[in-house]
């Protein structure tokens, strides 16, 4: 008897606060995996976020940093500088990455620093209960928009990963998404690839995750996983957006 | 015969049915006699036919799953 | 170390380095942007780095980054630019971390004049940004002064784990003068255990910011105050100037304080008994210069580059708040010798 997939120690014993459903346990866990595999436990920094994952730093069984809302890529700039050689990362969501922080994140990657930023874009805010995010679909419900987000009032959504692969400064870019085992497989390869470019030191590397908020959606989590499929990766496609390590061996 | 075990912190699952709802052989229920601490009908192992493919345990957001394959 | 004539902005940035910072995160803005200027071409020579911001928020949450990861770090900026900032220094403040800010004042508000101003007194004394917080605030009236004090306000931000701000102005910043080098480092400066490093072997570093529990929460603002009460005991800095028979007492600071001298220089010359008390430190203000002199002072002159923020801690410190008058220019303009003698003599009257 062999235990095939068990708990891993570069998680914390801490309860997780989130909802029932929500990815962002998932995907905490893909990075801590990752991070444990590769050996980088001891020697990682993480910027969390203003956001239901604020309390990250209590799941993550390594260093971290409760960020101003927005800013965690400015201050994953500063602890880099100081600390080259350490794994640099940090966590966000929507809001913090696409709304309040779109300078930070923009021009963090521009700078091409050597973070992993982890983007969990659910198209919702999650903490303040469920308003509209820059990621929301048209059409889709908020509290801030409750007959539906309507592109003529409220714009449309933005599509972060097409927006920062046009820089110069990204080394690698992927968009990936948690709702089946299958997709759960490949957001792990990405996020281990992501690290591994930042420890080469060829430059910033983004993850995006398409994610889902049960709870704010007003879905049970199976469904949500379906809107997950059906609505968001339609709009927002999964795939490599920018990777220097293909051009390169081109 | 079972290939696999299914073992699930009942404490920590929040009974959000996404191992159930990926488990290729019908092998997960959430309990409708048990109540966790949190209040939340934890998943359990409703059958034999466990194959120790880990689904379950890549789905779940809490950690709650260990898979153990058996010989 | 010889003296050598420098500009106060690039001054200031040559102190940081000998006070052993090697990382600065700032946004040009004038009347300082020969700070960042000086310290990108600098701050490379002694292994240093220099990042130049997006934007001030940014460069400050860089600031909140460094000094997390347990490195002496720098930004400056001047008046709308430290505005910007202050979310920032609400966050370094409430984890406790050590930073430097420098503010050349400008005229304001908004985006007010390039001309030196003292109209950040508030804003910098009394907490920009959200919540219960003090920072400590050194107010240099002199090039030389600048440089003891921005390299003072790393010792003093790694010993008590609080932001320093050096709060200068656009004149200072600009005016060339004689300066000179002489770091000594304070004794007593607590190591920087709780720096993020990569958990190594030991225990995970975790700082933090959200104390959701409002008891927790409290207990935190509390812990912050015990640190206050040490600052106040301790740090309270101002120079007496001609005090010991003042029976009436300029108070002013920075650059106002500096024409307020020579105003000094006049009335003492025809008689009258006047002197200054100069807060070096705005916050914690020198409480126990006012519990010094008050007995004989029979008015306190308050004259700065705004429009009287310095007057009711002034009125607090001398306990009587008539006994406090106030002259000011503001919007960039700095008071002249004949203007603030002339507001002497008008208080005093005949009074020699």
């Amino acid at each position: 008897m062999a235990v095939v997939f068990e708990k891993t120690k570069a998680l914390t014993d801490a309860k997780l606060h989130y909802c029932p459903g929500c990815a962002h346990g998932i995907v905490h866990r893909l990075v801590a995996e990752v991070l444990e595999e590769m050996g980088e436990v001891e020697n990682t920094i993480a910027c969390v976020p203003v956001g239901c994952a604020v309390f990250a730093n209590n799941y993550f069984n390594f260093d971290a940093i409760q960020c101003a809302h927005g800013r965690a890529p400015a201050t994953a700039t500063g602890i880099k500088r100081v600390h080259p050689d350490k794994v640099v990362m940090t966590y966000q969501g929507d809001g913090d990455l696409a709304s309040i922080g779109t300078c930070e994140i923009v021009h963090a990657a521009a700078r091409g620093e050597k973070i992993t930023t982890i983007f969990i874009n659910n198209g919702i805010y999650g903490m303040t209960g469920g308003q509209m995010a820059p990621t929301t679909l048209p059409g889709m419900k908020a509290t801030t928009a409750k007959a539906g987000r309507d592109p003529k009032i409220n714009g449309n959504p933005l599509r972060v990963s097409e927006m920062l692969a046009t820089l110069t400064g990204p080394a690698y870019i992927e968009r990936v998404s948690v709702s089946t085992p299958a997709q759960v497989t490949a957001a792990k390869k990405a996020i281990r690839k992501a690290f591994e470019i930042q420890k080469q030191g060829l430059g910033f590397t983004f993850i995006e995750v398409v994610s889902s908020c049960p709870t704010n959606w007003g879905l049970t989590p199976v469904k949500a996983m379906e809107f997950v499929r059906e609505k968001m990766i339609p709009y927002y496609p999964l795939g490599v957006f920018k990777d220097i390590t293909a051009e390169e061996g081109k | 015969m079972a290939k696999g075990k299914v073992t699930i912190n009942e404490v920590i699952c929040k009974g959000c049915g996404l191992c159930v709802s990926v488990c290729p052989k019908n092998v997960l229920a959430l309990s409708t006699t048990k109540i966790n601490p949190a209040g939340y009908n934890p998943a359990e192992m409703v059958s034999e036919d466990c194959i120790a493919c880990t689904s379950c345990a890549k789905m779940c957001p809490d950690c709650a799953i260990t898979v153990e394959k058996l010989d | 170390m010889a003296k050598v004539l420098m500009k106060g902005n690039e001054a200031v940035g040559k102190a940081a380095i000998e006070a052993g910072c090697r990382y600065f995160f700032g946004y040009p803005i004038t009347p300082q942007s020969e700070v960042p200027e000086y310290l990108s071409s600098e701050l490379p020579k002694v292994g240093g780095t220099f990042v130049q911001a997006e934007s001030e928020v940014a460069a400050i949450n860089m600031v909140y980054g460094a000094a997390a990861a347990g490195a002496r770090v720098l930004t400056s900026s001047s008046s709308p630019g430290v505005a910007l900032k202050q979310e920032g220094i609400g966050y370094i403040s409430n984890a406790s971390l050590p930073a430097v800010i420098i503010n050349m004042m400008r005229g304001g508000p908004g985006l007010g004049t390039i001309q030196p101003g003292q109209a950040d007194y508030n804003m910098a004394v009394k907490g920009g940004s959200n919540g219960d917080y003090h920072n400590v605030v050194l107010a240099p009236a002199s090039v030389q002064e600048a440089v003891d004090m921005v390299m003072e306000a790393f010792d003093i931000a790694d010993m008590y784990g609080t932001p320093v701000i050096v709060l200068a102005d656009g004149l200072i910043g600009q005016m060339m003068e004689p300066v000179e080098f002489n770091y000594v480092r304070r004794e007593g400066i607590p190591e920087k255990t709780w720096a993020l490093t990569g958990k190594g072997k030991g225990e995970r570093h975790n700082i933090k910011n959200l104390v959701i529990d409002p008891d927790d929460c409290e207990a935190w603002n509390h812990e912050h105050f015990e640190v206050y009460e040490r600052i106040l005991a301790n740090e309270e800095a101002w120079e007496d100037y001609l005090m010991e028979d003042a029976e009436y007492a300029f108070v002013s600071y920075g650059t106002a304080s500096r024409v307020v001298r020579t105003a000094i220089g006049y009335l003492r010359a025809e008689g009258y008994k006047v002197g200054m008390i100069r807060p070096k430190t705005l916050w914690p203000f020198p409480q126990k210069a006012f519990d010094k002199w008050n007995g004989q002072v029979k008015k306190y002159l308050d004259v700065e580059m705004s429009m009287g923020q310095m007057v009711p801690d002034v009125a607090y410190a001398c306990n009587d708040k008539n006994k406090v008058v106030f002259h000011g220019r503001t919007g960039g303009n700095v008071p002249t010798v004949d203007e603030v003698v002339a507001f002497a003599k008008e208080i005093m009257g005949g009074d020699k």
